[in-house]
């Protein structure tokens, strides 16, 4: 017992080095293309994130018009640069919707408060969960959907000034 | 000429490390032949006076620019500060595994010449295990990245090294980790000799463990170093991110830690041989682990290394060869080795088992957290790994082993009884006890981990200096004191960490020129932003007031830099440091609205955890004099009396 014992430190080594060996052949990828494209989105069932808006669950966004889901969360600085053109693109007739990712009623009613509020439903993922099963890693992100409920276009980061062409052409496909 | 010189040296003291190797096996086959073994010690200084000239070179060519060698002009630029031109020469993948076995080969000339205590045999056998090392890392150099390589035709000028690299900080950063790590090699040469030799004992254990204490001590000051590098360089406020790198460098440090502690016990007590000997490889093996996940680009990690599969390929053949190697003379071998003693379940040696144990677990989190990612891509998913596991996973093993050295230097060697151990420790306890209720009353809503940790923090504090009690000062060994210096660092540290996550408060704003938020006990008004230039960046600057209640204002300059050479966005924290803790500001992007984003933070007690940091180095320091001293005397007295 004692001597197999002994050659367990070399085993775990073996793994290990089997670990790395694997790590060297297959370098990790570097974009992500969103699987979800062209599929629907998943389905979820968000609470209010803030009493003055409603709630979001998936058949939200299959109303037969497209909308613009944004994921942001008040503690994000890039979503602070990103709510202006927000406003700018629901100025121009935009649905958004919005999930706050591990956010609380009071900071994210805050977050409105100060930086406008260019939604029309916002649900709270306080586990992230929700944004995980849309493939989104990070905040801020947005997505185009159809009105049949369609993924059609991820964006990934703040929506700058300079991307609204994009978005607005993306949302223009949709219909 | 100079960079063909530097290579024609560093290819001598690669055939100086085969002959040091060749030397070191036929000594050992050959005990009749003395001269064989004797050879090795002045061949192993030679080889160690060759590759630091060579070094000296690669030094040379980056002070006065010549952009003719491709590590030059790809890592330097003429207009650099001399500082940043001087330190270019390790900031850099060549750079660095040339000052990597510069300090490897350092560290075998001074067993060379300093090591007198070993059995003669088990000392070549050791400088052997030394050159063989050596070799690897030679052929590595020379063989996949040559530092000296010309460049035809020379550019211009260089391409200018990481921005944020550019700090005074790091200039000494990389150098002070990789004493650290390659130090450790000498625990790891130590092992394989006294494995050939069968010579693992106490003696043994008393050579090795002033070059652990070195190599420990190096690796907490750049471990610290390092993390108050990130926190104030990187802008993101934080102090640890459980970044691939960082646990690169906290995995042998762990393994470190743990070796410290079992070498005392093999060299007070002959126990914990086969586990003493096991961790000098294992130590070792983690700083290769290490090197090769940061130089392979295996994982992403904030320190964007210029990465290369083929060296990684290289880095795995030698673990491959050496860990590999070790691990199965230790398998083959430690069966052999004598049993050592055995002991009390309530002792010194059974608390430092323990503290063994909880080290070996957390090292353990830590590397499947770090190597996670890699197997997950393996059945093609895409994780990373953060603080949501590492902090709760590592952070209550941490706890029990603070707790552990608060009690283990109140416990006598061989045997001891609890209820004694409990009277030691009654005042510690008591206060653990009271902190941990006052804490709950006074900050009812904190987490359990910064809660605990610092009711911990407390009570390994009293635990800590209690050793000291009802002793004379004066006649306390140096030694006593590094531990009690240590172990006191341990517990500010955590202290540290504790009051920073328990109580920071943090502000996200967007505000107009001559707008005051507030942050924690501050009133921050933002002043003006202005363009200012610098040798070699362009920023724009923010003046801020802040003001403590009605307290003297002081003024903060939170930058965001522009470097031209190469082209990078670097953000330069203002940070002012109170008794009680750090106010820290960043300055951020201008949106549509002509508003600018300030980030801003008050972070009480963060600065316990670097002070702690180096307070836990700088008892290993004392330890490390208190114990050379002592064997000097020791050693003079026996000569004296002989």
């Amino acid at each position: 017992m004692r001597k197999i014992l002994l050659w367990l430190p070399l085993a775990l080594f073996a793994l290990l080095l089997g670990i790395m060996g694997h790590g060297i052949i297959n370098p990790e990828q570097t974009t992500i293309r969103s699987k979800l494209i062209g599929t629907p989105v998943p389905q979820f069932n968000l609470p209010a994130a803030v009493p003055s808006h409603p709630a979001l669950k998936s058949s939200d966004l299959a109303t037969g018009k497209p909308v613009l889901l944004n994921i942001f969360a008040s503690w994000c600085l890039p979503c602070i640069a990103e709510a202006p053109v927000l406003e700018e693109l629901k100025a121009k007739g935009v649905t958004i919707h919005a999930i706050a990712i591990r956010d609380t009623p009071e900071d994210v009613a805050r977050f409105l408060v100060e930086h406008g509020d260019p939604y029309a439903r916002i649900g709270s993922d306080v586990s992230s969960r929700v944004q995980i099963s849309f493939g989104s890693s990070g905040v801020p992100e947005s997505f185009v959907i159809d009105g049949k409920g369609i993924v059609r276009h991820q964006h990934i980061g703040d929506i700058q000034p300079q991307d609204i062409p994009k978005i607005l052409k993306a949302l223009e496909e949709a219909r | 000429m100079i960079a063909e010189f530097g290579l024609g040296l560093l290819w001598l003291a690669a055939g100086l490390a085969i002959i040091q190797s060749l030397l070191g096996i036929l000594g050992l086959r050959q005990p009749d032949r003395p001269d064989l073994g004797d050879a090795v010690r002045p061949v192993a200084v030679a080889q160690a006076v060759l590759i630091s000239i060579a070094f000296a070179c690669l030094i040379y060519l980056f002070v006065v620019s010549d952009m003719s060698v491709r590590l030059v002009a790809a890592n330097s630029h003429s207009d650099k500060p001399m500082l940043y031109k001087v330190s270019g020469a390790w900031g850099n993948h060549e750079g660095s595994m040339l000052l990597w076995v510069t300090v490897l080969a350092m560290a075998g000339a001074g067993i060379a010449i300093a090591e007198r205590r070993v059995r003669r045999d088990t000392l070549i056998a050791t400088l052997m295990a030394q050159g063989l090392l050596a070799l690897g890392f030679y052929a590595f150099l020379l063989l996949s990245s040559n530092p000296f390589e010309r460049l035809n035709p020379a550019p211009q000028d260089g391409q200018g090294l990481n921005p944020l690299l550019q700090d005074p900080g790091l200039a000494f950063h990389p150098p002070t980790l990789y004493f650290g790590y390659v130090g450790m090699s000498v625990a790891f040469s130590f092992a394989v000799g006294a494995l050939i030799t069968r010579d693992v004992g106490p003696a043994f254990a008393r050579a090795m463990r002033p070059w652990v204490l070195g190599a420990w001590v190096m690796l907490t000051l750049g471990i610290t170093a390092g993390s108050y590098w990130a926190y104030y360089e990187l802008g993101w406020g934080g102090w640890w991110f459980w970044d691939p790198v960082e646990n690169a460098s906290l995995m042998p440090w762990l393994a470190a830690t743990a070796l410290l502690h079992s070498v005392t016990v093999l060299a007070t007590r002959d126990a914990l041989r086969a586990w003493t000997v096991m961790l000098a490889v294992v130590a070792f093996s983690m700083s290769m682990v290490g090197t090769f996940l940061v130089r392979s680009g295996v994982l992403t990690s904030v320190h964007a290394f210029a990465v290369d599969p083929q060296r990684g390929s290289f880095l795995l053949a030698l673990m491959l060869i050496y860990i590999g190697g070790a691990l199965t003379l230790f398998a083959l071998r430690v069966g052999t080795v004598r049993e050592g003693a055995v002991f009390e379940p309530v002792s010194r040696e059974a608390a430092l088992v323990l503290n063994n144990l909880f080290l070996t677990v957390i090292l353990g989190v830590v590397l499947i957290g770090t190597l996670y990612p890699i197997v997950a891509q393996g059945f093609g998913q895409q994780v990373s790994i953060g603080p949501p596991y590492f902090n709760p996973a590592a952070g209550s093993v941490a706890l029990m082993l603070v707790v552990v050295m608060a009690a283990g230097p109140l416990m006598r060697w061989r045997s001891d009884n609890v209820k004694t151990v409990l009277r030691r420790m009654a005042i510690p306890l008591a206060l653990g006890v009271v902190a941990l209720v006052l804490v709950r009353i006074a900050a009812p809503d904190i987490g359990v981990l910064p809660w605990l940790g610092l009711t911990v923090a407390l009570l390994a504090a009293a635990g800590s200096v209690a050793p000291l009690w009802k002793r004379n000062l004066l006649r306390t060994p140096l030694f006593t004191w590094g531990m009690v210096i240590s172990h006191l660092g341990v517990a500010v540290a955590m202290s540290g960490m504790a009051v920073d996550s328990a109580f920071y408060k943090e502000r996200l704003v967007a505000v107009n020129e001559g707008d005051t938020t507030d942050v924690g006990p501050f009133a921050v008004t933002l002043v003006a932003v202005e363009p200012v230039i610098g040798p070699n960046w362009t920023a724009l600057e923010a003046t801020m007031v802040a003001r403590r209640g009605d307290g003297q204002p002081f003024t903060l300059h939170p930058q965001a830099r522009n470097y031209s050479t190469p082209p990078t966005d670097t953000s330069e924290a203002a940070i002012t440091t109170h008794v009680d803790g750090q106010l820290y500001a960043v300055l951020g992007k201008q949106g549509q609205d002509g508003r600018w984003q300030l980030r801003l933070w008050w972070k009480p007690l963060v600065t316990f955890i670097w002070l702690g940091g180096a307070m836990i180095a700088l008892g290993g320091a004392l330890a490390l004099v208190g114990r050379v001293w002592r064997e000097r005397r020791s050693a003079k007295s026996a000569g004296a009396s002989a």
